[in-house]
């Protein structure tokens, strides 16, 4: 479904790279995590995969179900089943939750040649998702993430990705800053839309979140580079005996 | 005369001819008199040194005698057309102004709870329209005031009795329509009884692509305990030149509650004084304005607390594109004796391209020891995390950024508890918001 081959990205206008020739391919149904320490690049890696246009991809190919997606704007990206849960979501003020996840499957639908959900089925849906995953009514009446606590932003990502069904869901350290309550449900949110057609990217710092989601390969990255993929193990051994002798391995290359 | 100019030949004229083609009583010629004398004396302030009030804006194009005041009937406007491009609805009571003259087939209003809705010509009026009119938005208080006062022939007034309850909104509804560079002159005086409450909406439009000149003076006096939602809608064409003068005046315990929407014309101003001369009396101006184009729209919003316990808010919006100006010089004035006022200044603007400019300038000049003031300003893009949020969930570019200026906007445009009016305003800015984009950077 995913596959990328050294790539190469650094911050516009800066010179160092951050990303140095990663390389990972994700298939169908698969669950992923890429592990590694602060600054390692895994939240400019995922990123990068929707397109955010602070970064700019050097070298490299990243295919989506086997079409290039590089030069493709974010939105073009969303379409075709990419999803990024912000691990700092952006405030959109004056809009409602309700109005932007409306516009974003209108969009999502007319792409695939289906017709836009009525209000009323919408509404439906839409108010069976908050409750699904706990978000306060009252929350969705405001302006999209604006005054939302850290746990809420994080849940309300969860109803978006919910409410969208990605094919490849990128967490980007969803589960920064949660409480268990708060990890346990978007724990829950992600295995109930595991399916063999879907696969997620769960970027994380700590392995806790993986104690709720069972990855199927855990990827190290350490200095822009994968340097260790393994099964769910490996992120037990990380727990362990922490990043430091990747990253010694990694600074004698 | 002092006026040597084109302009100052041709308005002296016209005046002249006013005075003998449009007779009106004792006391409103001697009105005329006075505004006209007053005007002949200080003319355009066109002056570019010195001139603080106006640093903004210069009206040099307006002074060059293009526009007149028209001695013809205003011409016919369907009833259908007025529904169409006008804010309206039926439920309103509706005064209807072609042209500067009043319009009794286009008006309805409906008669009951005693309050005064007519023309100032009206036999009928009260003497409240003769000892307010004028009295706080005199002759002197600025060259557009002085102007105004000397074309006076119709005019809204509105006299609300002591203790009203209802709200169903009255509308003052001027209309400029195309032919002969008109000169017009809107006029409306809304007096509030003891306790009274009241929904008042003026609103300025162009019916054809021609420019006019529209200089409009509004006089509101809020009696003790009074309230007065108000609400001013300029969506004059692009060639208009609109000057407009509000005053109003509150006694103690009064609200006065205004939201303006402005849509840029050519050269507009938004002039604003209130006047908080009673104890506990509380006042809110909200307003927004969007600008494109060559447009220059300048909010000169002022709040004079001169008694104690009075709260004032000023809070402004604008989206700003193409090479528009826009200017919000905000002030609050807190005298001496107005002790224990709050007082808040807000004026945050979108600005979509490099060509436009916003000068924003909230100001609080406080003589009292003990108040609570604050005010702050803001000017920026549309957010890129915002945009790059929306499109990573499949919104396009231009759509995320229309839904930023629409969530924007919707901030002031919410404000509107007149469903019709709220409406009304929401499809104009649904419809100026591409002309936004299409200007951005």
């Amino acid at each position: 479904m995913l596959q990328v081959t050294d790539l190469h990205a650094s911050v516009v206008d800066a010179d160092e790279e951050i990303l140095k020739g990663l390389s990972l391919s994700i298939g169908a149904g698969e669950v992923h995590a890429i592990m590694g320490p602060n600054g390692s690049g895994k939240s400019t890696f995922a990123n990068v995969l929707l397109g955010r246009p602070d970064y700019v991809v050097n070298s490299g190919v990243v295919t989506f179900d086997d079409e290039d997606i590089l030069e493709l704007f974010p939105d073009q990206r969303a379409l075709r089943g990419m999803f990024l849960a912000f691990q700092y979501p952006a405030e959109i003020p004056g809009v409602r939750p309700w109005q932007f996840l409306k516009a974003a499957l209108d969009a999502r639908r007319e792409y695939a040649g289906e017709k836009p959900l009525s209000v009323r089925d919408f509404s439906k849906l839409f108010d069976d998702k908050v409750e699904a995953v706990g978000i306060d009514p009252d929350l969705v009446k405001r302006s999209l993430n604006e005054g939302f606590s850290g746990g809420e932003k994080k849940r309300n990502e969860m109803l978006q990705l919910e409410m969208l069904e990605p094919r490849l869901a990128i967490l980007d350290e969803t589960d920064s800053g949660l409480d268990v309550d708060a990890l346990r449900i978007v724990a829950e949110g992600v295995n109930s839309l595991r399916s063999p057609d879907r696969s997620f990217l769960i970027v994380t710092h700590y392995q806790r979140l993986l104690n709720y989601i069972k990855p199927d390969v855990v990827h190290i990255l350490v200095d822009g580079r994968i340097v260790e993929t393994g099964g769910p193990e490996l992120a037990i051994t990380v727990e362990n005996s922490g990043y430091e002798q990747y990253i010694t391995a990694a600074m004698a290359d | 005369m002092t006026l040597a100019n084109a302009t100052g030949e041709k308005y002296a004229a016209d005046f002249k001819a006013l005075t003998e083609s449009r007779p009106v009583s004792d006391w409103m010629s001697e009105l005329r008199q006075s505004g006209w004398d007053h005007f002949d004396s200080i003319g355009f302030p066109t002056a570019r040194r010195g001139n603080e009030l106006w640093k903004y804006t210069n009206l040099a194009a307006l002074d060059q005698g293009k526009f007149g005041f028209q001695f013809d009937e205003p011409g016919a406007v369907e009833p259908d057309v007025l529904r169409e491009r006008a804010p309206w609805s039926d439920d309103w009571s509706t005064l209807v102004f072609i042209n500067g003259r009043y319009s009794e087939s286009l008006s309805q209003v409906s008669s009951g709870d005693g309050v005064q809705v007519r023309n100032f010509s009206d036999p009928a009026n009260s003497e409240s329209l003769r000892t307010n009119l004028g009295t706080h938005a005199a002759v002197d208080e600025n060259a557009f005031s002085a102007l105004n006062t000397a074309f006076l022939v119709d005019g809204g007034f509105v006299q609300i009795p002591d203790n009203r309850e209802d709200t169903s909104p009255i509308h003052l509804l001027f209309v400029t329509t195309s032919g002969g560079s008109r000169a017009i002159y809107p006029r409306t005086l809304v007096v509030s009884g003891i306790n009274s409450r009241s929904t008042v909406i003026e609103s300025y439009i162009s019916l054809g692509e021609e420019g006019g000149f529209t200089a409009p003076v509004a006089e509101y006096v809020l009696n003790s305990g009074a309230g007065i939602e108000h609400y001013r809608v300029l969506v004059e064409n692009e060639e208009s030149f609109h000057i407009g003068t509000t005053r109003v005046y509150q006694l103690d315990n009064s609200t006065f509650t205004s939201t303006s929407f402005a849509l840029g014309p050519k050269i507009g101003r938004n002039d604003v004084h209130v006047l908080l001369d009673a104890p506990g009396a509380e006042c809110t101006l909200n307003g927004l304005y969007l600008t494109t184009g060559d447009q220059h729209m300048d909010n000169h919003i002022s709040t004079t607390h001169a008694k104690p316990n009075g709260t004032s808010h000023q809070f402004y919006k604008g989206v700003l594109s193409g090479n528009s100006r826009a200017v919000f010089s905000g002030r609050v004035l807190v005298e001496k004796d107005a002790q224990k006022t709050q007082a808040f200044q807000k004026d945050l603007n979108l600005v979509l391209s490099h060509g436009a400019e916003i000068d924003t300038k909230p100001s609080l000049e406080i003589y009292a020891d003990d108040v609570q003031c604050a005010h702050g300003a803001t000017a920026g893009h549309t957010d890129p995390e915002a945009i790059f949020y929306m499109q990573a969930r499949g919104i396009d570019e231009v759509t995320a950024q229309a839904m930023l200026m629409r969530g924007f906007a919707s901030e002031i445009v919410d404000m509107i508890g007149v469903d019709g009016l709220q409406d009304y305003v929401h499809g104009v800015v649904e419809e100026v918001i591409p002309r936004l984009q299409a200007a951005a950077d």
